[in-house]
């Protein structure tokens, strides 16, 4: 009796809670009606990059919300896993790992530096799942520099260094320019800069009369410059991030160099650098993404309305001035989305689709992917700016 | 012609790389006094002493920009400030050593470094800062070179630190104390001079030197939260050329170091630049390791 009161006990307790447990099941099946299609992300949103990782993780969040808010993808809701590397390679290639093994994601956008991307491409390889890449540097998708191959899964969606490099020669042979100096930072950006300036100024006739550098934490570039001003190049193209691109430009004006042209890379396309060199920066050319330069960008412009809303609606979130950094992530996601909606949550369908995906309309530029480019971008993808009355405005 | 047009141009190529050289080395030598008021008191590197520049730059930044002071009102201000910061250095991360070894003061500056640059961070974010120059910001001809009138400033406040310390050191009986301290703490302290607060005399003391080191530069080169370590490694590197605890010896070897890197960026190669300050620096030290103006008794018997 006791033994089979007990049993009977369990049992209706066993029921009950079948029954609760359903009962709080159901709404959440109904609204979860097709599976969230998840989408890995890994940036450096803090440690020595923190300036890309930042401004990528909030545009990642904002474009998640806006496509959750407009009901998904095909109805699959969005679900993004954003792990920060700490812009650190080890910290980068656990993340990787943990968002392929353990939340199974569908894709990964990320990571944010080259040096990290570089480090990861072997697990995007081996695990088979497409990586759009966020950092600048052509090695991350090419396989062999000499074929030109590709990697299989690999993608970026920034423009790479020789792409600005051919903007500025271009520029500089439509103007006569071809006796030139340049100067670089001692950093990844820089060196890599500088050799792609070294290694294209054959093909576009421009001698190099003087290779300076200065370290990135350096207070004066005065030196540098007065050993130019005595070679009297027709330009300079100076090479850096950070503080010191904008004392460059304003050693330049105090030197009284400004007859000879000054070229900056696409790396001081923030206003705060025009606003920093204190009137130094007017006449200064720079090779920018349509992302930099949204609000003078003519209507007819083809990337004119992707800019302005991404520029808008980030400012309107953030309260902070865009960066063109956050770009990158956003054409990332942004294509891994529109493969979501047509393929689905199969890798090899969306890296096939991605491999295909032409005249994809980013914030960097117009995509066109095709086998033998992962980037598919042009030098086209910059327009050439020079600085007036303290703002940018395009060259004609 | 040509020829001479070169030769002309070479010289004042070259009184550019010296005035440039001298300007830098005159923020360079600021930071070494710093590092040697708190060395001669403790016998330890105070590594929060680059912190104390990037805080004297963004402190000014904030009385200058900010609140839009003149620079009289902000430049003492700003020293306050950080002499403050100098002040509770000393009380929260020195003092409180129970056993107050060398080394354990150095690795509480150390971690204090870290403190301050973070703090730094969360305060000013990570974007540059500029502040405007103290006069004019249009650069004046000089023999064919060209002189900021910043660099003027910075050359000026250098020679006023020295001629303050040196007034400070021989005349003044705190100033006196601060030396006894240095060359033997135990028999001061027998004498009756207190040392803790001397040790704290010497934090507020340097801080204060550091912040104008970083007020003076920040309208040259602009500041950021971390650029604090660079200057305490080329302060340092000045401090040992010139021989640790030795006044000339910092006024020396800051100089030096920013004439070599200049002279080294602009005549030979500029990539290397700090190779040559440092291979220098090496050779000074393999002939004579008690540093330029460093007194060699006195090296023999220090812990550092």
């Amino acid at each position: 009796m006791t033994t089979k009161g007990t049993f009977g006990k369990g049992a209706a307790y066993l029921l009950a809670a079948t029954f609760l447990v359903t009962l709080l099941l159901l709404p959440a099946a109904q609204a979860k009606a097709a599976e969230a299609y998840k989408v890995g992300a890994v940036f450096s949103v803090t440690g020595r990059a923190s300036f890309l990782g930042d401004p990528e993780k909030k545009t990642a969040v904002m474009l998640q919300e806006e496509i959750n808010k407009k009901g998904g993808i095909n109805g699959h809701p969005l679900e993004l896993i954003i792990y920060d590397d700490e812009s650190d390679a080890t910290k980068c290639t656990l993340a990787v790992r943990k968002l392929i093994t353990r939340d199974n994601v569908c894709a990964i956008i990320g990571p944010s530096l080259s040096g990290l991307s570089l480090a990861v491409v072997p697990e995007a390889e081996k695990h088979q799942i497409p990586l759009v890449s966020c950092a600048a540097s052509y090695k991350i998708v090419t396989k062999d520099p000499d074929t030109g191959e590709q990697w299989k899964w690999v993608f970026k969606t920034p423009q790479s260094d020789s792409m600005a490099v051919e903007a500025i020669y271009s520029h500089m042979k439509k103007h006569g320019i071809s006796k030139i100096a340049i100067l670089s930072g001692t950093t990844g950006y820089g060196e890599s800069g500088r050799s792609e300036l070294l290694r294209l100024a054959p093909q576009y006739g421009i001698t190099i009369v003087a290779d300076e550098k200065y370290g990135p934490k350096d207070t004066d570039m005065t030196a540098q410059l007065t050993k130019i001003k005595g070679l009297a190049p027709q330009a300079i193209v100076n090479w850096s991030i950070g503080p010191t691109q904008v004392v460059v430009v304003r050693n330049w004006k105090e030197l009284g160099m400004t007859n000879i042209t000054f070229y900056q890379s696409h790396g001081f396309g923030s206003r705060k650098n025009i606003e920093l060199a204190a009137g130094a920066a007017e006449g200064v050319y720079c090779p920018l993404g349509a992302c930099n330069i949204a609000k003078i960008l003519p209507d007819d412009d083809p990337q004119k309305a992707v800019t302005m809303a991404y520029l808008q609606a980030y400012t309107a979130k953030y309260h902070e001035p865009l960066s063109s950094f956050g770009g990158h992530a956003w054409d990332a996601l942004s294509m891994v989305e529109k493969a979501l909606g047509a393929v689905g949550c199969d890798k090899a369908k969306i890296r096939d689709y991605l491999e295909h995906l032409t005249g994809f309309v980013g914030q960097h530029g117009i995509f066109n992917f095709s086998p033998k480019d992962h980037n598919g971008l042009t030098k086209d993808a910059f327009h050439m700016v020079v600085v007036k009355n303290g703002d940018w405005a395009l060259v004609p | 012609l040509t020829k001479i047009m070169e030769d002309i141009s070479f010289s004042s190529q070259l009184l550019q790389y010296v005035i440039t050289g001298i300007t830098i080395g005159s923020v360079y030598a600021m930071v070494a006094i710093g590092f040697n008021i708190i060395y001669n008191v403790t016998e330890a590197i105070n590594f929060a002493q680059g912190e104390f520049v990037m805080l004297g730059g963004l402190v000014m930044v904030f009385f200058r920009v900010t609140l839009n002071l003149p620079v009289v009102f902000s430049l003492p201000l700003t020293i306050m400030v950080v002499t403050v910061v100098g002040i509770l250095l000393d009380r929260l991360a020195i003092r409180p050593i129970r056993k107050p070894s060398v080394l354990a003061m150095v690795i509480a500056t150390i971690g204090a470094a870290f403190f301050i640059k973070g703090a730094a961070m969360f305060i000013w974010g990570k974007n540059p800062f500029d502040l405007p120059p103290f006069s004019a910001r249009h650069p004046i001809s000089f023999f064919g070179a060209v002189v900021r009138p910043q660099a003027l400033w910075v050359i000026g406040f250098l020679i006023v630190v020295v001629i303050l310390l040196t007034i400070f050191f021989d005349r003044t009986m705190m100033g006196k104390a601060l030396r006894a301290c240095a060359v033997n703490a135990n028999a001061s302290s027998l004498v009756g001079i207190n040392v803790k607060q001397m040790i704290l005399v010497s934090f507020a003391l340097s801080a204060a030197i550091g912040a104008l080191g970083g007020i003076v530069i920040t309208p040259i080169s602009l500041m950021e939260y971390d650029r604090g370590a660079m200057l305490a490694v080329k302060g340092f590197s000045a401090c040992v050329l010139g021989g640790m605890g030795s006044f000339p010896g910092a006024v020396t070897g800051g100089l030096m170091i920013g004439l070599i890197e200049s002279l080294g960026a602009g005549l030979i190669s500029s990539g290397y630049k700090d190779v040559f300050a440092l291979l220098i620096l090496l050779l000074v030290l393999f002939v004579k390791p008690s540093g330029l103006l460093g007194n060699v008794e006195a090296s023999k018997i220090r812990k550092f």
